[in-house]
C-alpha cells in the first residue's frame, strides 16, 4: 500500500465486519479483504455507506446465493451508522443478527410488533409474515397444529421488510435490510431452474459401446507420428447411464409440501440427461407395492417394480416420513387397511433398498423435526437430505457414485 | 487507474441501475475481471456491449462452448493445415508462424488498443476452463509456446464474464473477480426499459403489459419463467397488430411470445382459471 491516501483506519473501523461475513459461513479470504480496502483508499466507495455497501458486496460476493447473508450481516453490522436506522427497537435488531432460534406467531412476538410504533411498518411487518407462513405452507410447517409455524434458520424474516419505513432506496441498511436477494439462498427452494442444476451433479458420464466415434486428436497425433500416413483412432460415444426413479408420498400430511414436490418433479422431468426417468407415488410407507398414479388405481407390486428397474437405476424416496410408527414397525400396520402387509413396512423398505445400489430420501419437513421417531426409522433404512437447492445437490452427489 | 472510475454511465439503448454502473467502475478502476451472473435474458451479454459503445473501445467477443479450450483462447497451432501444406511442397513450412493464430483472448492481450473482452457464458465449459485462464487474466502476459514468443498486454483489457450458473465456478477463479448479479427489473427499471425499445407506447397499455407480465412470473410451477427480452418482443407484437388497452383485460394475446413451453401453457391457464390441485405427474 504506498498509495499516500491510504490511512490504517479504513481497515480498522471495518475489519470486525470482514469477522462477521466469516461468522456467518461466507468464505471471505484476506486477499479479497485487502482488495476492499484497496478499493476504500481509492475511493471507490465515494465516500458513502451505499458505495462501500456495493464495493464490498462486489468484492466479497461470490454466488448469488451468498448475497442475502451479506446483507443480514451488513444490516446488523451497521446498524448504529444511520441514526434512522438506529431508533428500531432493539429486539427487532437481536433478531436480524440471530435468525436461527425458532420462533412462533405467538403474543410475545405481538408485544414486540407494537413496541415498533410505526403504524404503517406494523401493517407490512404483518403482511410479510402472512406470506412468510404461506412459504411455509411449501417447507417447514407441522400439519395440524394451526397458526404456528416453526420458524427456521432459512426462512424468510421480518428483515425483509423495509426497516426504517421510509419509500424507496434510501441508506445502505435500508437496502441491506430489504434483503431483496432470499430467494436466492440455497437453503431454500422456489424455482425449478435451480433444482435442475443441483440434479445435474447425477450424471455420470462413461464410455460405453462400439466404438463409433471419430477421436481426432488421437487420429492427428498418431498420423503425426506415423509421418503422415493416415491413421483413423476411434472411441465409444460418451452417454449419461443413469435411470432415475422418482417415489412420492402423496396426500395426507404432503399436502402442504405439494407446490414443493412439484417443484422437484418439474425440475427432474425437465432434466435431459437422464438415460430413463420414471414416477411412482405411495402413501406414507411402502408395501407390497407402489402405484402408478396418485389415485392409487394403477397397482405395482414390489417384484413388478424390480424387474423393470435395474440395480442401477438411482431411487428417490421423496414424502415427510412423518406417520405412526406403527405403521413402519407392526405387521397389518398401514394406514390403509386394504393393504393388508404381512410383514412391517421396515422390511419392504429394505428390500427396495437391497435391491437397488443406491437410493436416498428427500424429506420436505425441515431438519430440526427430523428428530420425530417414524422419521429416525426411516433413516436407519435410507440416508436423508432436506428438500432445498443444497439438500438436493447433496443427494445427487451422494448418488451419482458407483 | 483512478480516473477510470465513473467512466461508465449506461448508454441510450441500455438501461442499467446504478449499482451495476458502480460495480462497472469499481471493476475497471481495481482492474479485476467483471462477473456477472442474472437470470436469462436480463442482459447479461449485451453488457459488454454498452460498455464498449460507452467507452468507445474496440469489444472482442468470446463465446465459450462445451468444448472450448482455455488455451484455445490464447492461441491455436494449426499442425494439420502445415501438416497438409508440407505433403505437396509449395508452402514454406519451416515458419512455424503463420500457422499460429491469435484466439479472442489472445487478441486482446495483443492489441495496441484498451479492448473491452467479453466472455461469454464462461460456465458453459469444462470446469478446469475458468482456472487454467487464471495465471493470463492476472499478468494478462502469455507466451506462444512453438516459437518462443512472449507477448504482455500494453493496454489491461477490460474483462466482462458472463455465467448463467450451469455449473459451479472454482473459488480462486471467483476471488479474483468483481461479482454483480443481475437483478430481474422492478416495475419502474422495467418502464424505463420498455420505453426505450418502444417509444410509442401509451402509458395505459405499457402498465396492463407490466402487470400481466409480473402476473405471469408469478404462476407457481411455471418451468421457465419470461424474461425482460421476451417482454419487449411481446410489447412489439402487440404494438404491431394495433392491441388496444381494454384487450388485456380478458386475455393475453400472443402468450406464445412470452411463454414458450407446453407445459408452461397448461400452467397459466390452470392458474387463470384459478388453482391447480393434481399430484405431478398424475395425469389421469
Amino acid at each position: 500500500m504506498t498509495d499516500p491516501s491510504y490511512k490504517p483506519d479504513h481497515a480498522g473501523i471495518f475489519l470486525s465486519f470482514f469477522y462477521r461475513l466469516r461468522g456467518r459461513g461466507l468464505k471471505v479470504t484476506p486477499q479479497q479483504w485487502l482488495t476492499v480496502v484497496e478499493g476504500l483508499a481509492r475511493g471507490l466507495h465515494g465516500s458513502s455507506l451505499v458505495g462501500f455497501y456495493s464495493l464490498a458486496r462486489g468484492i466479497m460476493v461470490k454466488d448469488e446465493s451468498e448475497l442475502d447473508d451479506f446483507d443480514l450481516c451488513f444490516a446488523a453490522h451497521f446498524e448504529g451508522v444511520e441514526a434512522e436506522v438506529a431508533a428500531l427497537h432493539d429486539e427487532v435488531w437481536k433478531w436480524l443478527e440471530n435468525p436461527v432460534p425458532p420462533f412462533t406467531i405467538d403474543p410475545e412476538w405481538r408485544k414486540v410488533l407494537d413496541a415498533v410504533d410505526v403504524d404503517a411498518l406494523r401493517a407490512e411487518l404483518a403482511r410479510r409474515l402472512e406470506e412468510q407462513t404461506e412459504r411455509h405452507d411449501g417447507g417447514s410447517h407441522w400439519v395440524g397444529t394451526g397458526g404456528t409455524s416453526p420458524f427456521g434458520h432459512s426462512g424468510a424474516h421480518p428483515g425483509g421488510i423495509r426497516i426504517g419505513g421510509a419509500h424507496g432506496a434510501g441508506t445502505a441498511v435500508q437496502v441491506a435490510a430489504e434483503r431483496r436477494f432470499q430467494e436466492h439462498r440455497k437453503d431454500l427452494v422456489l424455482d425449478t431452474r435451480q433444482l435442475g442444476l443441483a440434479l445435474k451433479k447425477l450424471r455420470t458420464l462413461e464410455r460405453v459401446g462400439p466404438a463409433d466415434e471419430l477421436d481426432i486428436d488421437d487420429t492427428i497425433d498418431r498420423t503425426a507420428r506415423e509421418g503422415g500416413e493416415l491413421e483413423l483412432v476411434f472411441k465409444p460415444p460418451r452417454e449419461n447411464r443413469l435411470g432415475l426413479l422418482l417415489a412420492m408420498d402423496v396426500g395426507g400430511s404432503m399436502w402442504p409440501f405439494k407446490h414443493l414436490v412439484d417443484t422437484l418433479f418439474s425440475a427432474a422431468h425437465q432434466a435431459r440427461h437422464f438415460k430413463r426417468f420414471e414416477h411412482v407415488y405411495f402413501h406414507n410407507c411402502i408395501y407390497e407395492r407402489v402405484y402408478g398414479n396418485a389415485r392409487f388405481s394403477e397397482k405395482i407390486p414390489l417384484s413388478d417394480l424390480f424387474r423393470r428397474f435395474d440395480r442401477e437405476t438411482r431411487v428417490v424416496l421423496v414424502g415427510d416420513a412423518y406417520m405412526y410408527p406403527g405403521e413402519i414397525t407392526d405387521r397389518f400396520g398401514a394406514i390403509d387397511w386394504t393393504e393388508r402387509n404381512e410383514k412391517p413396512g421396515e422390511d419392504y423398505l429394505r428390500r427396495i433398498r437391497d435391491h437397488f445400489k443406491r437410493c436416498a430420501w428427500l424429506n420436505p419437513m425441515q431438519k430440526e423435526s427430523w428428530s420425530a421417531p417414524s422419521i429416525r426409522l426411516i433413516r436407519q433404512v435410507f440416508p436423508m437430505y432436506p428438500l432445498t437447492v443444497e439438500g438436493v445437490g447433496e443427494l445427487a452427489a451422494d448418488l451419482a457414485g458407483g | 487507474m483512478a480516473q477510470d472510475f465513473s467512466r461508465f454511465s449506461g448508454t441510450a439503448s441500455y438501461i442499467t441501475s446504478p449499482e451495476l454502473r458502480h460495480a462497472v467502475n469499481v471493476a475497471a478502476a481495481i482492474q479485476r475481471p467483471l462477473l456477472v451472473r442474472g437470470e436469462p435474458g436480463t442482459g447479461k451479454t449485451l453488457l459488454a456491449t454498452a460498455v464498449a459503445e460507452d467507452l468507445d473501445l474496440e469489444m472482442i467477443e468470446w463465446n465459450v462452448k462445451s468444448t472450448s479450450k482455455a488455451a484455445d483462447g490464447l492461441y491455436v497451432y494449426d499442425t494439420v493445415q502445415r501438416l497438409q501444406d508440407s505433403r505437396f511442397g509449395d508452402h514454406d513450412v519451416s515458419d512455424i508462424r503463420q500457422y499460429i493464430k491469435l484466439g479472442p483472448l489472445g487478441r486482446a492481450l495483443t492489441s495496441e488498443h484498451q479492448v473491452v473482452l467479453l466472455i461469454d457464458e464462461i460456465d458453459k465449459a469444462d470446469i478446469e476452463f475458468p482456472n487454467d485462464l487464471l495465471h493470463e487474466l492476472d499478468v494478462m502476459e502469455f507466451t506462444v509456446t512453438e516459437t518462443g514468443d512472449s507477448h504482455s498486454a500494453t493496454h489491461r483489457p477490460m474483462v466482462i464474464i458472463t455465467s448463467n450458473a450451469e455449473k459451479e465456478l472454482p473459488d480462486p477463479f471467483l476471488r479474483r473477480c468483481i461479482f454483480h448479479f443481475i437483478e430481474f427489473p422492478g416495475e419502474d427499471l422495467m418502464t424505463e426499459i420498455v420505453r426505450v425499445h418502444h417509444p410509442a407506447i401509451g402509458d395505459t397499455l405499457l402498465e396492463q403489459c407490466l402487470a400481466k407480465f409480473y402476473w405471469l412470473r408469478g404462476v407457481k410451477g411455471l418451468r421457465k419463467r419470461p424474461s425482460t427480452s421476451e417482454l419487449v418482443d411481446w410489447i412489439g407484437a402487440l404494438l404491431a397488430a394495433g392491441i388496444q388497452p381494454g384487450h388485456l383485460a380478458t386475455e393475453i394475446p400472443f402468450l406464445g411470445a412470452l411463454v414458450k413451453k407446453e407445459e408452461d401453457v397448461e400452467a397459466v391457464s390452470k392458474a387463470a382459471r384459478g388453482g391447480a390441485t393434481r399430484w405431478p405427474g398424475d395425469d389421469d
